[in-house]
């Protein structure tokens, strides 16, 4: 398949100035996420190369940016503080909130169903070795706002094929933690607001195109408590509930998962949720969406803008019905 | 003297605490719009949208609290306050309206219309502002003796529906979360059946006591 480069904007050039000068502190917790010494050519492939303007061009890692967005990235501090991640709290502001005393290690991912390495993994182990990139991606949420997030993380592809699926799988479903101890809504009896776990799949082509991300970290640093730490799963041409937090299950099956929203109200939500303006939440349009920082609605791109990369994956498909 | 009662002060007193909702909410507006740390989210839009909504419902709900509490407490006298206050539901209601109109729509008058049309959601929270209209517009004494008291009451009694559209409005809006919604509901429920509890006992009472009560 070809993929089509969003920009030739290098990453680099809105790397927050912030975040290049901690560049190193950056490089040190990557390693240690990674759970490898920075040794050598890691850092060798860190250190800042000066543009011919002189100005720094500071090349974080070994990310190329090749699907990064130009666009500029929002603030840590929106990007922390307006979150859906229910098992928090329904409030925006909830999950910043309730997530404080949440433990993201140690951590264990169970990996079960149709792949040659099912096992409980210490996520230490479980992504070992992977590179970790920078990856600049608009995320739209199915309320019609979005926003620009610089995360970090790897693609899930890598994770796939280091636990060799079967030929007979199909999708790919993960599941978020279950524990009322550190989630509040998950000890809530009255009116619950979704059944737990959390579930969400992909379908295998999705699942390894090179655009789905599995996020550790934001600009730079680890991935906050609640933004879904320690690992979330990002498809931007998605919308945004399709990025399952702190996940701790991921199956291998020949059969499409029922995700949490779709099982919730299937007439609001479908498997697939691929951003698209002209199929509306019966609720409310998806034609436009408020930019976080900005005043006036944009209007919203089919795939969330990233249709040159992914329209295909659907070729054929009817997306009123498919939604 | 008897002009200069307690009123003189009571009155201006519950003004200005009817209007903190609407200054607190500018302020915060203000001070996000110009980047400044305002107590709202990333998404300020959208919390002056919900903030706003919120309390038209809430005023709603506090306008149709004074009659029972007039029958429950005998304290008479809230009706002074009765007419305020449901100016100050109407006044919420078409500020959230705007929000609407202008901030999620900049007045785009087709894409209203179609949006009113389709969406259930946006036309429950219509029916509940339009049906305040009439309400507002004959909120003065003259229009009382214009229409006559029992008249004047039916079109009145149009705050029961738009409470009601409002509710439901508020349903829609949440995603998954309907404990508001519920409590709402409920609050609005009591208020309605207290009426209705009344009027039915008042039927079954004789015109004699029903005198004597009054």
């Amino acid at each position: 398949m070809l993929i089509k480069r969003a920009s030739d904007v290098p990453s680099s050039e809105i790397t927050p100035e912030t975040l290049y000068h901690n560049r190193r502190e950056f490089i040190k917790t990557a390693s240690a996420v990674l759970g490898i010494a920075a040794a050598g050519t890691t850092i060798s492939g860190c250190m800042p190369s000066v543009g011919a303007a002189g100005e720094p061009q500071a090349a974080l890692n070994t990310a190329k940016g090749r699907y990064d967005t130009t666009e500029k990235p929002n603030t840590l501090e929106d990007i922390t503080s307006y979150n859906n991640y229910y098992e928090f709290g329904t409030n925006k502001d909830d999950p910043a909130r309730n997530s404080k005393n949440f433990k993201p290690k140690p951590w264990t991912v169970k990996v079960e169903g149709m792949c040659k390495k099912p096992a409980s993994y210490n996520l230490d182990d479980l992504i070992k070795g992977f590179t970790i990139e920078d990856r600049i991606y608009r995320m739209r949420c199915v309320e019609a706002w979005s926003m620009v997030i610089p995360w970090a993380g790897f693609p899930l592809k890598t994770l796939i094929d280091r636990l060799e699926p079967l030929p007979s799988a199909k999708f790919i479903e993960f599941k978020t933690l279950v524990d009322p101890n550190q989630y509040p809504e998950q000890r809530r009896a009255f009116l619950k607001v979704l059944d737990w776990p959390y579930v969400e799949g992909l379908r295998m082509d999705e699942a390894t195109h090179p655009l789905a991300l599995i996020a550790t970290g934001i600009y730079g640093k680890p991935l906050p408590n609640q933004n879904g730490a320690p690992l979330r799963l990002v498809v931007p041409w998605k919308y945004g509930f399709k990025g399952i937090k702190a996940i701790v299950n991921i199956r291998f099956t020949d059969k499409q998962p029922v995700n949490t929203w779709q099982q919730q109200a299937s007439q609001e939500y479908g498997f697939y949720a691929n951003v698209n303006p002209n199929v509306d939440h019966p609720r409310w349009s998806q034609a436009r969406e408020r930019r976080i920082g900005e005043f006036f609605k944009r209007p919203t791109l089919p795939f969330n803008g990233y249709a040159e990369q992914v329209a295909e994956l659907y070729a054929g498909m009817d997306l009123r019905r498919n939604y | 003297m008897a002009k200069f009662n307690r009123w003189w002060i009571l009155k201006p007193v519950v003004f200005l605490a009817c209007l903190a909702p609407m200054v607190w909410i500018t302020r915060a507006a203000w001070l996000a719009f110009q980047g400044l740390p305002s107590g709202l989210s990333a998404n300020p839009i959208d919390d002056v949208t919900e903030f706003t909504g919120l309390w038209t419902l809430r005023f709603l709900m506090i306008t149709l609290a004074i009659t029972p509490l007039r029958r429950i407490t005998g304290l008479s006298s809230l009706i002074r306050f009765r007419r305020m206050l449901g100016l100050f539901t109407f006044f919420q209601g078409l500020v959230h309206l705007t929000t609407y109109l202008w901030l999620d729509q900049f007045f785009m008058w087709s894409e209203i219309l179609k949006d009113i049309i389709k969406r259930p959601f946006i036309l429950s929270g219509m029916i509940g502002v339009t049906l305040m209209i009439p309400l507002a517009a004959t909120s003065t004494r003259k229009w009382i003796a214009r229409l006559g008291g029992s008249r004047w009451q039916m079109v009145h009694r149009l705050i029961y529906l738009s409470g009601i559209a409002g509710v439901i409005h508020y349903y829609f809006y949440e995603k998954s979360d309907i404990l508001d919604p519920f409590a709402y509901a409920v609050l609005l429920t009591f208020l309605l059946s207290f009426r209705a509890w009344r009027a039915m006992r008042q039927r079954t009472l004789k015109p004699a006591t029903l005198v004597t009560q009054k």
